[in-house]
């Protein structure tokens, strides 16, 4: 069945049609085209916004905000954005970072949304006209949004604090077996005074691994230092399990791949 | 359900026409204008044989609608050779064996052609990375990669 498409210049108005029943908001289509090709019918018409604020990325003293049509090759790119390159650059291949939005990214179900894991451990803001959420309150509550989400915003931590790893078997391209983002900070003495710690595909959307940073507070970045972070990475995870990976073989793997990143 | 006109450039000449809302780019061009360069694999975005250029980034025409392009200027395989001659990546492909039943052969042109139009002499690592989303089921990748270097080679001979 063909799909109708509805242009707007305003979200406003592009939020009004998104009521009716049937419509979902386009924002790549890489996820929601994909979806109506592959026959499903719950999709009958999609909506989208071409107001020039949902396209745009501002930097201003380290704090960065950015529109939600803004593409994963576009940040990639950026110049003030150079240490998120690694995640935006971890969706698809070259065509799909072309296409693939920050917003669509939110919404898109485990193996995908490593950018979304990024925006996790970057303790991003996510806006609405509705007004502002925290990205995990968000997340949570995803399956029910129904309005569209206009821009993500955070503040850019100090170069080197930010660290991203996508694990996946096929290089350079592959869907995620895993992906996790952290921010750490560290105090004068070596040690963590800060964590933040985001995991992909470790649940069906990005979940925080709150045991593992509170084990990291204190504690060296070294192999005895992390040990009780790893012990602890898995707790409260729910790995999904699809083509790539069981979610024994996730859970296993998930504390060698967190240490790697801890260590770098 | 009413028509929706939509109208741009396809290898530089004006194309219009009516099409059902919610059309693919990649039906509109194979099946209303008749190129039927890109090919449709999969329609779901994993085998790049409906790549194509849209306002110079390469882009996936089967997750397109056609009605985003209004005003766009879009490439395909179809409009890179001139006056019959081949363009360099398509006479690379056929010296080094890089085709052989050719269905994903358009997809890695356009991907190959993106990549030399901003880096005209890449390593190898940023040829495999530039086709990573293109699959091809035939050649085992070697010959497509040696195919995008050669030509990458012969254009920068041909500028000397
Ligand atoms: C071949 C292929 C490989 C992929 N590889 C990866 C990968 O490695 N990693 C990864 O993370 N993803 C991957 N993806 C999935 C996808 O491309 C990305 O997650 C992308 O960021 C989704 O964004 P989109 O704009 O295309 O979403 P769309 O398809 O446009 O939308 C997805 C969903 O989000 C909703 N939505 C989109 N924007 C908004 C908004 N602003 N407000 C409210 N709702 C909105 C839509 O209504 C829809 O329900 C891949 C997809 C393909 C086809
Ligand atoms: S047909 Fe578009 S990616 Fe396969
Ligand atoms: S030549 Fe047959 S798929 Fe590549």
């Amino acid at each position: 069945m063909a799909l109708a498409l509805q242009t707007f210049a305003t979200v406003k108005d592009a939020n009004t049609a998104l009521k009716s029943q049937g419509s979902r908001y386009l924002g790549g289509g890489t996820l929601v085209v994909r979806a109506a090709n592959e026959g499903d019918v719950s999709v009958s018409s999609l909506v989208r916004s071409t107001d020039p604020a949902l396209s745009s990325i501002a930097v201003t003293d380290g704090k960065v905000r950015i529109g939600a049509s803004v593409t994963m090759a576009a940040i990639a790119r950026h110049p003030d954005l150079s240490s998120l390159a690694r995640a935006a650059r971890a969706v698809g291949g070259p065509a799909v970072r072309n296409m693939a939005t920050v917003g669509g990214n939110l919404f898109a179900p485990a193996p995908y949304g490593d950018f979304a894991v990024a925006l996790l451990a970057l303790d991003a803001t996510v806006s609405t006209d509705d007004g502002e959420a925290p990205i995990e309150t968000f997340l949570t509550g995803r399956d029910s949004n129904r309005a569209i989400v206009t821009t993500v915003g955070f503040v850019l931590p100090p170069q080197g604090d930010f660290r991203f790893l996508k694990v996946s078997r096929v290089k350079p391209k592959g869907v995620s077996v895993l992906s996790i983002a952290a921010v750490l900070e560290l105090a004068g003495d070596g040690t963590v005074s800060a964590a933040r710690i985001a995991l992909g595909c470790m649940a069906d959307r990005p979940t925080r691994a709150r045991a593992a940073e509170k084990a990291l507070i204190g504690r060296r970045l070294t192999k005895d230092g992390i040990a009780p972070a790893l012990a602890a990475a898995g707790e409260g995870t729910s790995p999904i399990t699809d083509p790539i990976a069981s979610a024994w073989y996730r859970a296993e793997v998930l504390p060698v791949h967190l240490g790697r990143l801890l260590l770098t | 359900m009413a028509k929706v006109p939509v109208q741009f450039t396809l290898n530089g000449s004006e194309k219009a026409e009516f099409i059902d809302s919610g059309t693919t780019l990649l039906h509109a061009l194979r099946d209303k204008i008749g190129d039927t360069s890109p090919k449709g694999g999969c329609h779901q975005g994993t085998c790049g044989a409906c790549s194509v250029i849209i306002d110079g980034e390469l882009r996936l025409s089967c997750l397109t609608l056609a009605e985003t392009c209004n005003g766009a200027a879009i490439s395909t395989t179809s409009g890179l050779s001139e006056g019959g001659v081949l363009h360099p990546l398509q006479r690379a492909f056929l010296d080094t064996f890089a085709t052989q039943c050719g269905f994903c052969t358009p997809g890695m042109i356009m991907a190959a052609k993106m990549l030399l139009d901003h880096t005209p002499n890449p390593s190898r690592d940023e040829v495999v990375e530039a086709l990573s989303g293109n699959i091809c089921r035939c050649t085992g990748y070697e010959p497509i990669i040696q195919a995008v270097l050669t030509a990458a080679r012969s254009n920068s001979q041909n500028a000397a």
